[in-house]
């Protein structure tokens, strides 16, 4: 898989729209995740409304596969709880390392997801994907120990 | 002897089999010729046998191999003696192992300096240690151009000073210390000096008599040798001093209920089976190194640097760490192009068959003095040419084009 399939438009598209960049005041939940191979670190505040996530703000220093993954975030995940989120992450890791389908999702899917199929094959990469999922779930477990 | 790349890189089949693949990641790992590769062979379907265990013709030959192994350690380093010469897995290992026995004294009002270009393998341990003993661990700063600060060396060495940790050669910046300011201070006050020479080795023998220091680590795998080997120097009159670091076979002189009676220097530092053929393969590759025409190499090497820095120096999307000139530092170039993480940047070269680190190059201190999480990094050995430095370019600008 060459780096233009790997960096499509949609990817930098997604990666520049930054949704869901920020803070919020007085989140329920926080999380601070480095990759330790890269130093590649995400933010993620999130506030909780009868576990689901009410709003969420992330801030991002990293790569664009792992920006465009905390957009991805940004765009789609207010709504969920976190076992969805769970479940969604665990797909798309499996999309990654398998090559599998992209997750569905708990509703309509996130068909942003799709655009890192390319990401296959490419192990190192993996972890800044995942990364913002990651940070998300220590966040939604961070705010639901708060509750 | 004339040097001459081309030829050079055609001792090393992975270089030589794939005329479009660009290694410029050698400050990670450098590539093994073939006089080293069939070392390995050689050694592992002949030789094969624990050593300085058996008395069986076999284990004989293997201890033989690797008592030889120690001597080209000797020689490369130009050590005083050849039980001076430890071997560890790799630097990281050289470090913790000193780190580990050298601390076993430390008191905690005791001080150890270390700086802000050091290697995570050099920073670590240090903060380990300092944990366990309650010593405190001083950092040197950087100066306005990425070196270490020796001008601020007599604010931090004082009398409480035991050990200055420092590298020999900067792994992001390229940067090479002044080991005689830095021995010159810890002497003053009566401290000891370990140098991390994981990246200064790669580039000709050492002079550990002339550098006049009390440590010195490196590793095989970046001095076109085996992964899983390296050396931990240390001046006979302190390793003798020193306790084990860890403890097994092999590193005993006597053990009974009561107590444990600890073998001489050097195996009382390699408890268990020491990594053999590893440490063969580095004599070999050590042999193969002082072969080399290393003045002629260092100056194709800068040459090779200069043009780098020079063309990365007229981007106007390019900043540089560290210093940009060539004095006094080694063939290690780390730059950030703007608007683009290193680890997307790295990706794309790799495109076009070029192989470099990008990321924080486990020197995090270093990059956070910089204000920044993480560059991309290219390091050239001796047979890299011309064509490396017109691939990079090329792909630099692919990238812009690509990422933008």
């Amino acid at each position: 898989m060459s780096a233009q399939e790997l960096y499509q438009e949609a990817i930098k598209a997604l990666a520049a729209a930054g949704t869901g960049h920020g803070r919020l005041d007085a989140p329920d939940g926080r999380a601070l995740l480095d990759n330790p191979l890269c130093g590649d670190r995400v933010e993620i505040e999130v506030k909780l409304s009868a576990g689901r996530i009410a709003a969420l703000a992330h801030r991002v220093k990293g790569c664009l596969l792992c920006r465009a993954a905390a957009a991805a975030i940004g765009q789609r995940a207010t709504g969920a709880s976190a076992e969805e989120i769970e479940r969604l992450a665990a797909q798309l890791a499996e999309m990654l390392e398998r090559s599998g389908p992209p997750p569905a999702g708990w509703d309509s899917g996130w068909p942003e997801l799709a655009a890192f199929a390319p990401v296959h094959g490419h192990r190192s990469r993996y972890g800044c994907v995942l990364l913002p999922f990651k940070s998300l779930l220590v966040a939604l477990r961070a705010g639901s120990a708060g509750c | 002897m004339s040097f001459d790349p081309a030829a050079l890189r055609r001792q090393f089949p992975l270089l030589a089999g794939d005329a479009r693949l660009h290694y410029l990641d050698n400050a990670s790992t450098a590539q093994m010729p073939q006089a080293v590769l069939e070392r390995l062979v050689s050694h592992e379907t002949r030789t094969r046998a624990n050593v300085q265990r058996g008395s069986y013709a076999l284990a004989e030959r293997a201890s033989e191999a690797y008592a030889g192994a120690r001597e080209r350690a000797r020689r490369f380093l130009n050590a005083a003696r050849a039980e001076e010469v430890v071997f560890t897995s790799g630097t990281t290992a050289s470090i913790n192992i000193f780190a580990q026995a050298f601390g076993a004294r430390l008191a905690p009002a005791d001080e150890i300096v270390i700086s802000a270009a050091e290697h995570h393998s050099n920073f670590v341990p240090w903060q380990l240690l300092r944990d366990r003993s309650g010593a405190r661990l001083r950092m040197l700063p950087l100066t306005r151009d990425g070196r270490i600060d020796l001008a601020r060396l007599a604010d931090f060495v004082t009398a409480r000073c035991r050990l200055i940790a420092i590298t020999h050669c900067s792994n992001v910046t390229g940067a090479l210390t002044d080991i005689a300011a830095v021995r010159r201070a810890a002497r003053a006050v009566g401290a000891r000096v370990l140098v991390d020479g994981a990246q200064a080795a790669q580039h000709g023998a050492v002079d550990v008599q002339a550098l006049d220091v009390d440590a010195y680590a490196f590793s095989g795998h970046k001095c076109f040798g085996p992964n899983g080997v390296g050396v931990l120097w240390v001046r006979a009159e302190l390793l003798e001093t020193l306790p084990p670091a860890f403890a097994g076979g092999g590193m005993v002189a006597r053990v009974s209920l009561e107590q444990t009676s600890f073998a001489d220097p050097p195996t009382r530092f390699e408890a268990g089976t020491p990594p053999i053929a590893q440490a063969v393969g580095l004599g070999a590759a050590l042999d193969w190194m002082m072969a080399l025409p290393w003045v002629e190499i260092r100056a194709h090497e800068e040459r090779l640097a200069r043009r780098l820095l020079g063309a990365l120096g007229e981007m106007e999307d390019v900043s540089i760490l560290g210093p940009r000139d060539t004095q006094a530092r080694l063939p290690i170039v780390a730059f950030n192009l703007r608007d683009v993480h290193p680890h997307d940047l790295a990706q794309v070269l790799g495109d076009y068959g070029l192989c470099l680190r990008g990321g924080h190059h486990c020197a995090q201190p270093l990059h956070a003095a910089f204000g920044l999480e993480a560059s991309t990094r290219a390091s050239f050995a001796p047979y890299n040419d011309d064509a490396d430095v017109d691939a990079l370019l090329e792909g630099l600008a692919a990238a812009r084009r690509i990422l933008r």
